[in-house]
């Protein structure tokens, strides 16, 4: 485990040195998607369409934040449980999304996406949506504004604390940690 | 008979909104604090110094614990001899609702239809179960329900003849598989009894109870106090990245059911397991 501060774009050799278990912090351009707004990229792609920002070498963070109050950039804003975009997530990253940030195990078929692209999948603390939404330093909505929480927004980010969930070696801290919990658990 | 104006429900529910929404209830908090001293991973220690910063950020910032806001969910005691003057109770919680989350500002997070998914903006309708007992005071318990943990929750028509073992073991089966999703260290409501839709009512009115609280029924708490600890040795931890803490407390409500019948609900909550109750 190290600690390891990255910036976006991500490249291939950023993300081949991370390792599951590796705390990260991003700061950069990162861009907000959740269930809504992946059901329609996904149908832009099949239409032929373009996407509504580049997706080279970008990250998503599965999030539908609260509105902000009067003075502040955004409100809490933490991470929504990754399952559900499953089915969409092979087909960005075949398009040239990197990383994602959310919560929560993926499936085998995104675990083999990952591999076969080189991409990483980040783990946020869901439920620190206060906490994390001090790390947010601009929020625009570009795209979708009609889905209010789940529209696209395009966030500039500063140490964005997350933790490497599953690495582009396929390496998975959800199973790797949980294993290790439950023997020492059943030893005591 | 005793008149309660519907304006002061009203004001009542959205102040209701926004309070437990930035503020974690102090039963909660205790349990976290008491997680972080038990946990035996490091990972799991510093997610659970996390979420108690969290929580202390949100109360004084005053802004949301937790950007899933709910479905505002609500158990209503209305005492037989209460009138509602000037509005339909449900209608004045609603509006409590409406005003609650657009000026604390708090996400809305419904959709009309469930197949057509277009949002209401206004985080209404609320659900809202009703009770009608004896008196004249009017008792309503909020909880926002986020749907992270609502998603893992399920149901099982059990034999009877699956008895003890069997319950514990469809419990088990669904805090496993549920995994790190619904946001660990989760509070388990568990409803045993009564028939299909009971069994559910009662393991959401489970995750009402002040956490820290027991069943009063003997053999009941004995189960709750079991699975708990059985839970706790799944290995999932906090956040699912491995630990010993992985539920904060089970609750089970029971209820007589039918010859043929031992149905079971799971319904899982969050570590933001906000709730809070108003008495008029």
């Amino acid at each position: 485990m190290k600690e390891v501060k990255i910036t976006t774009p991500l490249d291939d050799n950023t993300i081949e040195k991370l390792n599951a278990g590796d705390r990260v912090y991003i700061t950069g351009i990162i861009y907000t998607a959740r269930d809504a707004a992946h059901k329609r990229m996904v149908d832009s792609l099949k239409n032929g369409r373009k996407l509504p920002f580049d997706i080279n070498n970008s990250i998503i963070y599965y999030v539908g934040p609260c509105p902000p109050k009067p003075g502040q950039v955004i409100g809490s804003a933490g991470p929504t449980t990754s399952y559900r975009m499953d089915d969409y997530t092979p087909t960005l990253l075949k398009v040239g999304l990197k990383g994602m940030i959310g919560k929560g195990n993926r499936s085998k078929e995104v675990i083999n996406s990952i591999v076969e692209n080189n991409c990483v999948y980040f783990a946020a603390i869901g439920g620190a949506g206060a906490l994390i939404s001090s790390c947010i330093k601009s929020s625009e909505v570009i795209a979708y504004e009609d889905l209010g929480a789940e529209a696209i927004r395009k966030l500039y980010v500063e140490d964005f604390p997350v933790i490497v969930a599953i690495d582009s070696r396929g390496n998975n801290l959800y199973d790797i940690n949980r294993t290790k919990s439950k023997i020492e658990g059943e030893r005591i | 008979m005793r008149k309660i104006n519907a304006n002061k429900i009203i004001d009542k529910v959205k102040e209701m909104c926004i309070k437990a929404n930035y503020e974690l209830g102090g039963d909660v908090l205790k349990k976290l604090y008491d997680a972080r001293d038990r946990e035996q991973s490091p990972i799991g220690r510093e997610i659970l110094d996390k979420l108690i910063l969290n929580a202390n950020i949100a109360k004084n910032e005053q802004m949301p614990i937790c950007q899933d806001t709910g479905m505002a969910v609500f158990f209503v005691e209305i005492g037989q001899d209460v009138y509602i003057e000037g509005g339909s109770l449900t209608e004045a919680i609603n509006e409590g609702v409406r005003q609650g989350y657009r000026e604390g500002f708090l996400r809305k997070s419904v959709v009309k239809d469930p197949i057509i998914r277009e949002n209401t903006r206004d985080n209404t309708p609320a659900i809202i179960h009703y009770d009608i007992v004896k008196g004249d005071k009017l008792k309503i318990s909020f909880a926002p329900k986020g749907f992270g943990s609502e998603n893992m929750s399920s149901l099982k028509m059990l034999k009877p003849s699956d008895g003890i073992e069997g319950i514990k073991k469809f419990v088990l089966d669904v805090v496993k598989s549920a995994g790190a999703n619904p946001c660990p260290p989760i509070v388990v409501g568990v409803g045993i009894g009564g028939t299909m839709e009971k069994a559910c009512i009662l393991a959401k009115k489970a995750l009402f109870r002040k956490l820290g609280e027991y069943s009063h029924i003997e053999h009941i708490e004995k189960l709750e106090r079991e699975l708990l600890d059985e839970i706790n040795k799944t290995g999932i931890g906090p956040q699912g990245l491995g630990g010993n803490v992985t539920a904060l407390s089970v609750n089970i409500e029971v209820f007589p059911t039918h010859i043929a019948g031992l149905p079971v609900a799971v319904n899982i909550n969050c570590h933001a397991a906000r709730h809070i109750e108003v008495e008029l």
